[in-house]
């Protein structure tokens, strides 16, 4: 397959270009409170990528046989089924992260993403590149949420995925952990931190001054 | 009681669903430019969580959890793996209900909520409110207790962003921060004052 244009495009234009956490302000809810340490985040990321893209996939191949007035219901039921089968996966396979992760696989159903690029992009283009757009998000969504948890993890902890890499004050070494870290409203500042790096490297992502 | 008073006030304040849990984030960013919206909002996040969370209490204990269907005569039934899909309907069902009946019987309030309910359907915060209800094994009237708490609390959380964010609006930001950057920075600091709270307990 020639990787042309379009399909890169699709593919990786969401990691920077139109981030759908900076950019498009969506699926921030369920994810922050994830990432307090890499590994529960990595497991989310790969979760949030598989039910985008499987769900863009099945939306996009029934998108001509779908009512437009029962669409929402019928895109909720294959989001909520791909869900039940990551859930069922996580509890078989990984049932210690999936106590930690909680109610944040469920929530995955009512994330944003999934539900606006079924509704935006699915629902007009063709089952491969809907396919491919679905991985594209994810890996964005991704990008954002494994940045944010290795700074909480680095700083707060002093390990990354539970291995010491910084040896804490409290053990005999020299690293004080930042406290602020751990507490849930630090996700909120690295994020907004994010957004303004992203935004001074793209200038044309900033938005227009309320009048 | 003291039991419930207690409870209430963790909801509202400690666990709150918006600030701890980043339940709701989307429109919550998304609806927050005016005070007043934003109440409107806040208000039938409550309806909603209110009457959402006791109902799928209903549900789970008599249908969904291991051996709940013992009534039906099927004791070994275990249908919790249809949670998700349940739970996302009796909140869309319940949704479209209350906007009808809203709009029979209270057609001003039906004007003041009606176009914020079918945003609700997809806020995180619902959702989020039915499962913890369900992972923290509530009886009914405690579900009923949590519900309108973690509600209540969503509200005063959007409420005061909003707030914060028409003072902002005179404010000389950064370029790359204005709009969605300071939003999430102030929504972080709101939430470090909400955290001073976790010391309260009755």
């Amino acid at each position: 397959m020639a990787l042309s244009k379009d399909v890169k495009k699709t593919l990786f234009g969401p990691i920077l270009d139109n981030n759908p956490i900076a950019l498009q302000i969506l699926g921030v809810c369920s994810a922050l409170a994830v990432t307090s340490s890499l590994d529960k985040t990595l497991v989310m990321c790969i979760a949030l990528t598989f039910v985008t893209a499987m769900s863009n996939l099945f939306i996009s191949l029934i998108r001509n046989h779908i009512p437009s007035s029962v669409r929402i219901i019928v895109q909720m039921t294959i989001i909520a089924s791909l869900v039940i089968v990551v859930d069922q996966l996580l509890q078989a396979f990984a049932y210690s992260i999936a106590q930690e992760l909680s109610v944040f696989v469920g929530l995955i159903i009512t994330n944003c993403i999934v539900m606006g690029r079924a509704e935006a992009f699915a629902m007009k283009e063709k089952p491969g590149l809907s396919f491919l757009d679905g991985i594209g998000n994810g890996l964005g969504y991704s990008a954002v949420l494994l940045c944010v948890g290795f700074i909480r993890e680095l700083f707060g902890s002093g390990s990354l995925f539970g291995y010491q890499i910084m040896q804490l004050a409290t053990e005999g070494g020299w690293f004080t952990p930042v406290g602020l870290l751990v507490m849930p409203p630090s996700a909120f500042f690295i994020i907004g931190g994010l957004i303004w790096g992203l935004r001074t490297l793209r200038p044309e992502q900033v938005e227009a001054k309320e009048s | 009681m003291e039991h419930y008073i207690s409870m209430f006030i963790r909801a509202v304040f400690i666990e709150n669903l918006a600030l701890s849990f980043f339940l709701g984030m989307c429109t919550f960013l998304a609806v927050s430019k005016k005070v007043t919206t934003a109440f409107g909002l806040g208000i039938a996040v409550i309806v909603v969580l209110g009457l959402a969370v006791p109902a799928g209490n209903i549900v789970n204990t008599y249908i969904l959890s291991p051996g709940a269907l013992a009534w039906a005569g099927f004791p070994d039934a275990d249908l919790s793996f249809l949670r998700f899909l349940t739970f996302i309907g009796i909140i869309a069902a319940l949704v479209q209900v209350l906007e009808m009946a809203l709009d029979k019987f209270l057609p001003s309030l039906y004007n003041a909520l009606g176009i914020f309910l079918p945003l609700i359907t997809v806020n995180c915060a619902i959702f989020g409110g039915v499962l913890f209800m369900v992972e923290r094994d509530y009886n009914f009237a405690e579900s009923v207790v949590y519900g309108v708490g973690s509600g209540v609390g969503w509200a005063l959380a959007i409420t005061l962003l909003a707030a914060v964010r028409e003072k902002l609006k005179y404010a000389d930001i950064p370029d790359g921060l204005r709009g969605l950057g300071i939003t999430f920075i102030s929504t972080g600091l709101i939430g470090l004052g909400f955290m001073s709270f976790s010391g309260v307990s009755l």
